[in-house]
């Protein structure tokens, strides 16, 4: 199969992963193993950074890798963190040149058996999410094709990621509304419930449920589902004595 | 607090009300208690439509966000008063034909309720329906993003929390008709529900009676002061 071909089936496939059941472990697995063979290179590892702003090693075909990504994270050194920094490929690195660049990575890469290394950043328009690195074990050298072909698996990634993110965020956005929409209730009932059995206002009420809930370290909202199912007894307890 | 996205709620309402010729939109919070306030509404017959089934707690938009799916009204007069007696009733007397509602949801979540009122009979074509389903998509992701812009430390955006707030007197209630007649949070409420309907006053007002203890309820009772 010709390369162009082999890639086109490689974009099907990336693009086959991004719908139900998207796995983003399994899905970089594919990528990094893709690019492995595509670009003729000999182990791949990515790293990515979480929304913390911390880098991590998602993915590798090879252990070795992965504990050569980990090398350069704890290192802060190496092609994979210069390419994520600035957003640009770091490609044909000869190894035997660098020594001085990345002294701990050259000698770590090279001790491993590799000769060249090559790094192509995760992007979309401005956003740099990871890079991937590949390692070879001949005196490689991308040509500008090879380098188009590299970069357009990364952003193929990029974009499947940061759909990913979005769908989980908008999840997780979800349900904090759902659950301060649904606490909401639940704290006006209390406190309907509290100014009822010990006769108070509401808003006295209120001050009885939060200073109980600042006291005791506690969530109101926790605090108002205990008052309601009589589980806790607010009407003689000492922070309703001492709240004025 | 005029940040960007102020405002988006009423203008996907005036939009939507526009694109698909119909008198009336609402934007509505759902929550475990039901109806969870009116965000905003366009002028005319929606608030209202709103508020009343806020009061029943019956109508197309409860049905929409308890099943997770349109529901499609195209003839009220016709099929309404089986299904929604109290709320058809009014919506006719107001002088609407047709309800659709649209559930407000990512995924198993459900937020909220997009109304239409209309007052002509009438199905939705296909081209009318998926306009009406991304108003729906649009007042979902409006919600979302309002929520995702509430100050860290609060629990709610003001705008939501607003239309929560404006129903706090009823949940205040229910919490304290539940002490007096012995009942549990569901069934108080009913019982709020079903002196406002046979007083025909809101269910805001008589639940603020409650609150300022000019009406209480006893147990096993329905002869209620």
């Amino acid at each position: 199969m010709s390369r162009e071909r082999r890639l086109a089936s490689v974009f099907v496939e990336l693009a086959d992963t991004l719908v139900a059941g998207f796995d983003v472990i399994d899905f970089l697995h594919t990528l990094t193993e893709r690019s492995v063979e595509l670009l003729q290179a000999d182990a791949a590892g990515l790293i990515l950074v979480d929304p913390q702003g911390q880098l991590h090693v998602l993915a590798s075909t090879t252990d070795e890798a992965r504990l050569l990504e980990l090398f350069e994270l704890q290192n802060s050194e190496g092609p994979c963190l210069e390419c994520f920094t600035a957003g640009q490929p770091v490609v044909n690195i000869d190894l035997a040149e660098v020594q001085a660049r990345w002294p701990r990575f050259q000698a770590a890469t090279t001790a491993a058996g590799y000769r060249s290394v090559h790094a192509l950043p995760l992007r979309l328009r401005g956003q740099v999410i990871g890079a991937m690195n590949l390692f070879c074990r001949d005196r490689s050298s991308l040509s500008d094709d090879d380098i188009a072909v590299g970069q357009a698996l990364a952003d193929v990634a990029t974009i499947g990621l940061l759909q990913e993110r979005t769908v989980r965020h908008g999840e997780i956005v979800a349900e904090q509304l759902q659950g301060a929409l649904n606490s909401r209730v639940l704290i006006e009932q209390a406190k309907g419930v509290l100014a009822e059995r010990a006769g108070l206002g509401v808003d006295a009420a209120f001050a009885v449920l939060r200073t109980y809930a600042r006291r005791n370290g506690r969530h109101l909202s926790e605090v108002a589902a205990a008052v309601i199912d009589g589980s806790l007894d607010l009407t003689t307890s000492p922070s309703n004595q001492q709240s004025r | 607090m005029a940040e960007a996205g102020d405002g988006l709620p009423e203008k996907l309402c005036r939009t939507c009300a526009v694109a698909l010729s119909v008198s009336g939109v609402g934007l509505a919070l759902m929550t475990s208690a039901g109806h969870g306030g009116t965000i905003t509404a366009t002028d005319g017959p929606a608030s209202m439509m709103e508020d009343l089934q806020a009061t029943l707690g019956e109508g197309p938009c409860l049905d929409a966000s308890n099943d997770g799916q349109p529901v499609l009204q195209s003839d009220l007069a016709a099929t309404g008063p089986a299904r929604w007696p109290g709320f058809t009733a009014a919506a006719l007397d107001a002088g609407l034909a047709a309800v659709f509602a649209f559930p407000l949801q990512v995924g198993a979540i459900r937020l909220g309720v997009l109304g239409l009122y209309r007052d002509t009979a009438g199905s939705l074509d296909r081209p009318q329906l998926a306009e009406a389903l991304a108003f729906a998509e649009a007042a979902t992701t409006i919600l979302l993003s309002l929520q995702d812009k509430a100050t860290p430390g609060e629990p709610l955006h003001p705008q939501l929390a607003e239309a929560v707030e404006s129903r706090r007197e009823i949940h205040q209630a229910t919490g304290m008709i539940s002490v007096q007649a012995g009942v549990g949070m569901t069934d108080a409420l009913l019982r709020l529900r079903a002196h406002a309907f046979s007083s025909e006053r809101s269910l805001i007002e008589v639940a603020k009676e409650v609150v300022d203890r000019r009406l209480r309820f006893t147990p096993e009772d329905d002869h209620h002061e």
